[in-house]
């Protein structure tokens, strides 16, 4: 039957293959990782008080559920996330465009930017929550701090390195800054901005659970802190779990959108 | 016949903390109306320079340059936007300008130039030579009264090359702009031009100017210039005067 196959349906059919392979490789790793996780705690060579075991977790974790105390949880580092996400990002941006339309300005910024940018952002956050009061605001100015300084220095510097030619080519047809800003500079860094986000997406978790660890009362870094402190470290791995399962959803979401955004091409 | 542009006395530098870069000294000349003029000179000579000041992207630091004509600017590379299909690449200049975009009217360009079946595609499913005419018609639909080519032809391969080169000669002539041309190619000057103007190295003064007459019996292209029997004469006199103080 296999004679009867063309060469490009033979190349799909390998295709596929060797993705189905990938696929059942990724998920035997899990597997294989859980399962010696909960044979090594239940047999004692592992010992359970210190690295807790799966079934454990998933206990836990269904109890949290079924009193929708995870959900508060879940909901409250959520909106810290996503406020410090967008403010940073945005704000980021904004201040990027404003330094683009003055080489002066940005000059004169340089060495504080650089400065900033070398700091080590979690060293702040103390303060910031000082300044900025120990609720949710303070958690969120963490998580801003932390993508800010970045997303400026890295879309100025996309923005300044706009195609000479087509900037030649804008001015000819005598093209305002604004004008040359709106067609050109943004939607030629669309890419560019989008792998901002992605890499904000991880700035503003490690902001929140910062932020969290210091001050909170709620939300994913408030467990994982208070699991430590408890030693109940059930409790923080369930917290790592489902931090790594929202972060990851986000990701997700940004890549979905960069896809939409390259079929409509 | 009109003059549509005058270069009168033009120098022009350009300044940087290393120091001064002399780049056109004392250029003079004029381009009458419908005129084709190549500009041919060794690269980095001040050839593109020339065609900012006339487009006014740049300004002399003496002399005058003279023209008070619609100026349409095209590029070696096409600078199309691959956001932006075929049609939305076309009206950009329109865009810019707020100018009412007459839709039927692209349709018809498109027709003429065989782009219509790719007014909704991407700048990426073009050919060298189809991505060349966008760019080309993007200039012409502003409807400039002269038409300023800055090494056009110079990023396309030679079959490509000769093809494109007779079909924007065709538009050219149809629609009776002025034109300069910016070209490193001897040949592609002799073949388009009605004057070539040969540039000096740097800081450039006009070397010569000719005046080119193939002496053809039938209407000129460039393919049919490059047959005429006059075209290696004339490559022979360019090739010299350019070569002279290599
Ligand atoms: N904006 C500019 N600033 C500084 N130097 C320039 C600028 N534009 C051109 N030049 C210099 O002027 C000379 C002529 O440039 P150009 O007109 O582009 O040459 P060509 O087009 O003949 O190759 C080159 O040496 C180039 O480095
Ligand atoms: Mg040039």
């Amino acid at each position: 039957m296999n004679k009867n196959l063309t060469n490009q349906e033979k190349y799909v059919k390998d295709y596929k293959r060797k993705r189905l392979l990938i696929h059942l490789c990724q998920i035997g790793l899990v597997i294989l990782f859980i399962g010696t996780w909960e044979l090594f705690s239940s047999v004692g060579i592992l010992d359970e008080f210190l690295f807790s075991k799966p079934s454990a977790i998933v206990k836990l974790l269904i109890q949290y559920i079924k009193s929708k105390e995870i959900f508060h949880h879940v909901g409250i580092s959520l909106l810290e996330t996503l406020l410090g996400l967008v403010i940073g990002t945005s704000l980021g941006i904004i201040i990027a465009i404003l330094l683009w339309f003055s080489k002066t300005l940005t000059k004169i910024l340089d060495p504080f930017l650089v400065v900033l940018n070398a700091l080590p952002k979690t060293a702040l956050a103390p303060i910031l929550i000082i300044f900025a009061g120990t609720g949710i605001k303070g958690i969120v100015v963490v998580a801003i701090s932390l993508s800010l300084v970045m997303t400026i220095i890295s879309a100025l510097n996309f923005f300044l390195h706009v195609d000479e030619d087509k900037l030649k080519m804008l001015k000819s047809f005598k093209a305002s800054r604004i004008q040359i800003l709106t067609k050109l500079v943004l939607p030629s860094n669309t890419k560019n901005l989008l792998s901002i986000i992605k890499i904000n997406i991880g700035m503003s978790w490690v902001g929140v659970i910062v932020g969290e660890f210091l001050v909170s009362r709620f939300g994913i870094g408030y467990l994982v802190v208070y699991g430590g402190q408890v030693f109940k470290l059930d409790l923080v791995m369930m917290g790592v779990f489902v931090l790594a399962i929202l972060a990851y959803l986000m990701y997700l979401i940004v890549t979905l959108f960069e896809k939409y955004y390259k079929n409509k091409r | 016949m009109e003059n549509e542009i005058e270069f009168k006395h033009v120098n022009k530098s350009f300044y940087s903390l290393k120091g001064e870069t002399n780049v056109l000294k004392d250029i003079n000349f004029i381009v009458k109306k419908g005129e084709i003029v190549a500009i041919i000179g060794p690269s980095g000579c001040g050839k593109s320079t020339i065609l900012n000041l006339i487009s006014g992207l740049t300004i002399p630091d003496d002399g005058k340059v003279i023209t008070n004509k619609k100026v349409g600017y095209m590029f070696q590379k096409d600078n199309l936007f691959d956001w932006k299909n075929v049609y939305k690449n076309i009206t950009l200049g329109m865009e810019i300008k707020k100018l009412k975009v007459d839709e039927k009217r692209i349709d018809e360009l498109l027709t003429k130039y065989g782009l219509i079946d790719f007014k909704y595609h991407y700048p990426k499913e073009l050919s060298g030579g189809m991505r060349q005419r966008v760019a080309l018609l993007r200039t012409l639909v502003l409807d400039p009264d002269i038409l300023l080519l800055d090494e056009p032809f110079s990023s396309l391969d030679y079959q490509t090359k000769i093809t494109v080169q007779d079909d924007i000669y065709k538009i050219i002539k149809e629609t009776k702009k002025t034109t300069i041309l910016v070209t490193h190619d001897i040949t592609e000057a002799i073949a388009i031009a009605d004057t070539v103007i040969v540039l000096s190295k740097r800081p450039s003064s006009i070397k010569k100017i000719y005046q080119i007459d193939l002496e053809l019996n039938e209407e000129k292209t460039p393919l049919k210039a490059r047959n005429s029997i006059k075209f290696k004469d004339y490559f022979n006199l360019i090739y010299k005067e350019l070569d002279i103080h290599e």
